[in-house]
């Protein structure tokens, strides 16, 4: 078969208009536009690092701070207080209650570094205690969905869209770390308030029935080049955050100085929150 | 053939009845609800660029994130990648399709520029049967108190 140039030209051409004119209807086609994605980016003040970590200086917490830091922390991330639902048994309360950070006794935030002769200067002060954003974290091995893990800059998160409710991760956890939601934490009757009376901050979704959760970290905080919440309601560096691989951090800084101990290192977590003492 | 008649008779009722569907709604379908873009942003946004919101909207001078024929098929998806991005990457910000950055957020993004959920989102939504369950735990313009619908206003 031979084409004549003309015939060549024009079976060309005929074939880039059509190309041409197909291309919108062609692209619509293209199943959530594969030449996505265009440019998400970080902020340019959010705050970045290679392993976050957090210093809490035990000799500076009393009942004061535990409260302030507790409610900052609470109200920031829109956790319910079932505590203090009138007429839920006190039982019930307990089992229901969430929490992100909160006080514990010194002989159970620290079950094996503890003996009956020791400072009561030691003993007897509250705990801050929270989620330790493990180096090698059970709970993220042992979730079926992936909806909890670890980002490369070591936080152990919750992606809540994922989240079954299955409680693996609440079994894993050697610090009580995570909590359930056995009910809806928003009001039933008022949209803008959560269970407990506490009002709705805007900057944060609320959870719901059947997930579970736990401390962020403040991811959503440090994104915009903020400290996170307890910290910021620390007065007096009672906590400091910092990244550990920076040797000039603030956190690096006071463990450098002080002695150190963390939670339960005997599982093999790698917990990652430092208590000075 | 025995008993023709009464087999065509039978045979045709049952073919009116099992077509009732089709020829009873013939020239019936529900007209698309009109959505609202009248929200205090969108009016603010329209003031700057010195024109009218309707104006504004015909000249393409104010626009959603992306254009309109991508954000009206693919906003679910569009929010599916906001969400991976946020919660699994740690990114908060997009490029959108007008040269503007936005925060890839529902509540703070989305809901900013279209607070009035019931008068847009919930209008076509309701039309086409969606019921998404976002709100179980995102904050809703009324929740947040910056609802701007109609009826919410007055
Ligand atoms: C900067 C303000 C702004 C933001 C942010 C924004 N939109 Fe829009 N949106 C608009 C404007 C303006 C239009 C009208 C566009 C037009 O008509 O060309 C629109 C149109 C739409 C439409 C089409 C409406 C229709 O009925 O034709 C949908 C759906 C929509 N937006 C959803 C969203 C979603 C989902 C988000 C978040 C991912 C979002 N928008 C974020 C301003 C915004
Ligand atoms: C022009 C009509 C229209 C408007 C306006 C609209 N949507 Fe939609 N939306 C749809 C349709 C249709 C679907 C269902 C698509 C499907 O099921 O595949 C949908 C689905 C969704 C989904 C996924 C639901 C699910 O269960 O997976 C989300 C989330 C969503 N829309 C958010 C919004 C938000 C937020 C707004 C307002 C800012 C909005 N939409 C405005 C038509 C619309
Ligand atoms: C179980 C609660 C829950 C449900 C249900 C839920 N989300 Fe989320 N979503 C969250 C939380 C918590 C975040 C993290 C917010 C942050 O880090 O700022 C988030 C983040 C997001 C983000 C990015 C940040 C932001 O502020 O919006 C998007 C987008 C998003 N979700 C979309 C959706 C969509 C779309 C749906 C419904 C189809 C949905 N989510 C349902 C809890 C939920």
């Amino acid at each position: 078969m031979s084409a004549t140039r003309r015939e060549f030209l024009k079976i060309a051409g005929i074939a880039a208009a059509a190309g041409a004119a197909a291309t919108p209807a062609f692209a619509s086609f293209i199943p959530g536009n594969i030449l996505w994605p265009r440019g998400e980016s970080k902020r340019d003040e959010a705050y970045t690092a290679k392993r976050w970590a957090m210093v809490i200086d035990l000799a500076k917490l009393d009942q004061k701070v535990v409260e302030t830091v507790r409610e900052a922390c609470h109200a920031a991330h829109n956790v319910p207080d079932f505590l203090k639902v009138a007429g839920m048994g006190a039982g019930e309360a307990k089992r229901s209650e969430i929490k992100w950070i909160w006080p514990a006794k010194y002989e159970s935030a620290f079950p094996n570094d503890m003996n009956e002769h020791m400072s009561a200067n030691v003993t007897q002060r509250p705990v801050l205690v929270m989620c330790n954003h493990c180096d090698n974290p059970s709970c993220v091995r042992v979730c079926p969905t992936k909806a909890t893990f670890q980002r490369a800059d070591g936080l152990v998160l919750m992606d809540y869209h994922r989240c079954i409710g299955c409680r693996f991760c609440m079994a894993a956890c050697p610090y009580g770390s995570r909590s359930f939601n056995w009910y809806d934490p928003r009001d039933a009757k008022d949209p803008k308030t959560l269970v407990g009376g506490r009002a709705v901050d805007p900057g944060f979704p609320t959870r719901t029935k059947g997930v579970v959760e736990k401390c962020n970290f403040c991811a959503e905080r440090l994104a915009r080049g903020e400290a996170p919440a307890c910290v910021a309601a620390c007065k007096n560096n009672e906590m400091v955050f910092g990244d550990l691989s920076d040797p000039e951090s603030p956190a690096r800084r006071l463990l450098r100085e002080r002695y150190s101990v963390r939670r339960k290192p005997e599982m093999g977590t790698g917990p990652q929150v430092y208590y000075v003492i | 053939m025995y008993d023709k008649g009464k087999v065509i008779t039978g045979l045709a009722i049952f073919f009116l009845v099992f077509t009732f569907p089709f020829w009873s709604n013939i020239g019936k379908t529900a007209p698309m609800p009109e959505r609202s873009l009248d929200t205090p942003v969108l009016q603010e946004m329209a003031r700057e660029a010195g024109l009218d919101l309707e104006q504004a909207l015909k000249e393409g001078a104010i626009n959603c994130v992306e254009d309109k024929d991508y954000i009206v098929s693919q906003h679910m998806h569009l929010l599916n990648l906001w969400r991976d991005s946020v919660v699994r990457s740690g990114n908060r910000m997009y490029a959108g399709a007008f040269g503007k950055r936005h925060e890839m957020s529902l509540s703070k993004s989305c809901m900013n520029c279209h607070s009035n959920k019931k008068d847009f989102c919930d209008r076509c939504h309701n039309y086409m049967n969606v019921n998404p369950y976002c709100w179980d735990c995102h904050l809703t313009p009324e929740q947040m108190g910056t609802a701007s619908d109609a009826e919410v206003k007055q």
